[in-house]
C-alpha cells in the first residue's frame, strides 16, 4: 500500500522548498492523509491509534515523574508518597501513569485478540504480526522494571520472584542461573542497587519499545490493513481515505476508552494495585500471598500449574514464545478471518475464556482445585496452539467470503444498478 | 589478459583483508563489551565476606530467630527432640532432593539430618532462609505460622512445604534450604560466613 501514487501537490514556495529537501509533509499526506484504509473497519481496529496513544501518554506522564522520584533503596517508597501527597498535581500524574500501565495492556490484549479472531497474522502481514510479539514482551519488561520503583512490598517480593526465574537455569547448568541472577540484583540478595538499575532500564526501555513500534507501523504500511473479512484491497471502492474517516474512528473510539481510563484515574486509582505496596519493602518478611498485576496473571498461573522449577518457566515464556510462529501454525489458507471459519471461532473463544480463566487462578492461592483447573487451562492453552491452529486448518469446511470488500459493505454491486446501491 | 589475471587475484585478497578486519573489529567490539556488563556484577563492597557472631544462649527449645546475613535472613531453630527424630527417620529414597547442600561439606555427601547440622549440636538447624524456588522467605520462624505438613517451614507463594531438617518435601523448590558455612566458636556462640 505505500507504494501507491503519492498525490501530495505542496501549496507555495515554502512547502516546495522543504519537499525538494525533507519530504516530511509528503510523507506524513501519503501514509496518513489519503492512505488507502478499507471500508468495512469495525471499532476494534480502533486500538492501534488507542495503542500509540497510550505510549505517548506513559512517556509524557514517565518523564515528568522521574523529575521528582529518587531511585535509591533509602528514598523512592517515601519519594513516591511525596509525588502524590506534595507535588503539584502529582495526585494525578502518579495515577496516570500508573492505570495508565493497565490501560496500555487492556488495549493491547483486545489487539492481540483481534488478530487472532481476523486471522490478522496471516501472509503477508508474518513479520507485522511478530513484530507486534516483541512490543508485547518490550510492554512487560517495562511494566514488571516499573512496577519495581515504588520500592513497596509487592515491588520487592515482585523482583524477588521474577528474576529468580533465572535461577531454574542452575539445573541445566549448575551455578549459571545464580551467577545471572546476582549479575541482575548486584548483589546476593534483592537490594536498592537492583532498584537503580531497574530505574535506569525502566527509562530506557519505552525507547526501545517506541522503536519497535515505528517498524510495527511501517510494517503495517507495507501490506496494509488486514479487515473482518480478510479480503486485500483490489479496487478504489474497497478503500476510503485515512483522513478524515478512519481518524475520526479512531478519535471517538479513543475518547470512549479515555472516560474508562480517566474514570479509574479520578474514583478509582489504587483499584487496579494492591494494599501491600503501601508498605515499604522488607527484605525478611514475605507477604503471605504475593501476586503479580492483573495483566501478568494468566503467565503467573501458567508459571505454578508446572511442579518442576525449570518447565514452569519454560512454559511461562513459552506461551508466549508461541504466538511468534502462529502465522505458520495456522494451516488454514483458503480464508482468513474466523468469520468464515464456523469451527475456529467456537476455539477461539474457548481460549479467551481459557485465559481469562488463567486469570482468575493466577490470583488464587497455589493449592488443591485452583492447582487443578490451572493445569486443564494451560494444557489447553498450548492445545490450542500447537494442535487445534494446524489441525483444524487442514481439516475445516470454511464458508464463502464475499467476493470484495466493497460487497460486504455495500451487497452485491456488481450486478445491481450503481444508482441504487449507494 | 593481465587485467584479467588481476581480476581473479584480488578478490581473494580482499576477502582476506575483509575477513581479518571484520574478526579483528570483532573481538575488540566483544571485549570492550565486557566492562559494560561486568559492571552490575556485585561490586567490591558486596563481595567482602561479612561474618557476624550469634549468640544462642537466650534461644529456648522450640523457638526459631532470624538474622540478617550478606543480605539474606539466616534461619536459626533450637530444635525441640521429636523434631530431630522425625528428621533422623527420614529415608534418603523419601527426598525431592538427596544432597546435603551444607556449604562446610562436599556437594555431593547426602542429605541425611547429621549432614545438616554440627556434630554433637544437632538440637541446633541453621538455613540460609529463602525458598530455593523463587526466592521468598518461608513462614514458620514465628509462633503461630503454619510451617506446613511436615512441621518445618512453608513457603506462601507457590507452597513448598520443608522438614524440620530444612529440606524440600513437597511443591515446586528444587532443592534443601542452604546450609550457610558457619562454626561453633563456644558451646553457645556460631560464627557464620
Amino acid at each position: 500500500m505505500a507504494h501507491h501514487e503519492s498525490t501530495y501537490n505542496p501549496q507555495g514556495r515554502w512547502a516546495k522548498w522543504w519537499d525538494e529537501r525533507l519530504p516530511v509533509a509528503r510523507l506524513m499526506n501519503t501514509q496518513f492523509v489519503e492512505f488507502p484504509t478499507p471500508r468495512n473497519l469495525n471499532y476494534l481496529w480502533t486500538f492501534g491509534g488507542i495503542l500509540t496513544f497510550c505510549l505517548v501518554a506513559q512517556l509524557a506522564t514517565g518523564i515528568v515523574l522521574a523529575m521528582h522520584y529518587q531511585p535509591s533503596g533509602a528514598e523512592a517508597f517515601d519519594s513516591v508518597d511525596t509525588i502524590r501527597r506534595d507535588v503539584n498535581y502529582g495526585w494525578l500524574i502518579s495515577k496516570l501513569h500508573a492505570v495508565g500501565a493497565s490501560m496500555f495492556f487492556v488495549a493491547v490484549y483486545i489487539h492481540l485478540f483481534r488478530g487472532l479472531y481476523y486471522g490478522s497474522y496471516k501472509a503477508p502481514r508474518e513479520i507485522l504480526w511478530i513484530l507486534g510479539v516483541f512490543i508485547l514482551l518490550a510492554m512487560m519488561a517495562t511494566a514488571f522494571m516499573g512496577y519495581a520503583l515504588p520500592w513497596g512490598q509487592m515491588s520487592f517480593w515482585a523482583v524477588t520472584v521474577i528474576t529468580n526465574l533465572f535461577s531454574s537455569l542452575d539445573s541445566i547448568i549448575p551455578g549459571l542461573g545464580t551467577s545471572i541472577v546476582e549479575w541482575l540484583w548486584g548483589g546476593y540478595a534483592v537490594t536498592g542497587k537492583t532498584l537503580t538499575r531497574f530505574y535506569s532500564l525502566h527509562y530506557l526501555l519505552p525507547f526501545v519499545l517506541t522503536g519497535l513500534v515505528v517498524l510495527h507501523i511501517w510494517a503495517l504500511h507495507v501490506v496494509g490493513q488486514s479487515n473482518p473479512t480478510g479480503l486485500e484491497i483490489k479496487t478504489k471502492a474497497d478503500a476510503v481515505p485515512m483522513y478524515p474517516y478512519a481518524v475520526s474512528k479512531d478519535a471517538f473510539a479513543l475518547f470512549a476508552f479515555l472516560l474508562l481510563f480517566m474514570w479509574f484515574v479520578f474514583f478509582a486509582p489504587d483499584y487496579l494495585g494492591h494494599a501491600d505496596n503501601y508498605k515499604p519493602a522488607d527484605a525478611l518478611v514475605t507477604p503471605s500471598h504475593i501476586v503479580p498485576e492483573w495483566y501478568f496473571l494468566p503467565f503467573y498461573a501458567i508459571l505454578r500449574a508446572i511442579p518442576e522449577k525449570l518447565l514452569g518457566v519454560l512454559a511461562m515464556f513459552g506461551s508466549i514464545a508461541v504466538l511468534l510462529f502462529v502465522p505458520w501454525l495456522d494451516r488454514c489458507r483458503t480464508v482468513r478471518s474466523a468469520r468464515y471459519r464456523p469451527v475456529y471461532k467456537w476455539f477461539f473463544w474457548l481460549l479467551v475464556f481459557t485465559c481469562m480463566a488463567l486469570g482468575y487462578l493466577g490470583a488464587k492461592p497455589a493449592e488443591g482445585v485452583y492447582v487443578f483447573w490451572a493445569r486443564i487451562f494451560t494444557a489447553y492453552y498450548f492445545i490450542h496452539f500447537l494442535l487445534v491452529l494446524p489441525i483444524l486448518g487442514l481439516i475445516e469446511t470454511t464458508k464463502k467470503p464475499p467476493a470484495s470488500i466493497a460487497e460486504s459493505v455495500l451487497g452485491d454491486v456488481a450486478s445491481a444498478d450503481p444508482s441504487k446501491a449507494s | 589478459m593481465t587485467t584479467h589475471n588481476d581480476d581473479n587475484a584480488d578478490p581473494v585478497r580482499r576477502d582476506f583483508m575483509v575477513l581479518a578486519g571484520s574478526t579483528f573489529a570483532g573481538v575488540g567490539a566483544a571485549a570492550s563489551l565486557w566492562p559494560f556488563i561486568d559492571q552490575m556484577n556485585p561490586d567490591a563492597g558486596a563481595q567482602a565476606l561479612a561474618s557476624i557472631e550469634v549468640d544462642l544462649e537466650p534461644i529456648q527449645e522450640g523457638q526459631a530467630v532470624t538474622i540478617l546475613w550478606r543480605g539474606k535472613p539466616v534461619f536459626i531453630r533450637h530444635r525441640k527432640a521429636e523434631e530431630i527424630k522425625a528428621a533422623l527417620d527420614v529415608q534418603l529414597s523419601d527426598l525431592i532432593d538427596d544432597k546435603a547442600r551444607n556449604d562446610d561439606l562436599p556437594p555431593e555427601d547426602p542429605a541425611t539430618d547429621l549432614n545438616r547440622v554440627k556434630k554433637g549440636q544437632e538440637k541446633w538447624l541453621v538455613l540460609i532462609g529463602i525458598c530455593t524456588h523463587f526466592g521468598c522467605i518461608p513462614k514458620g520462624q514465628r509462633l503461630g505460622d503454619s510451617k506446613g505438613e511436615f512441621d518445618g517451614w512453608f513457603c506462601p507463594c507457590h507452597g513448598s512445604h520443608y522438614d524440620t531438617s530444612g529440606r524440600i518435601r513437597k511443591g515446586p523448590a528444587p532443592r534443601n534450604m542452604e546450609v550457610p558455612p558457619y562454626k561453633f566458636v563456644s558451646d553457645s556462640k556460631i560464627k557464620i560466613g
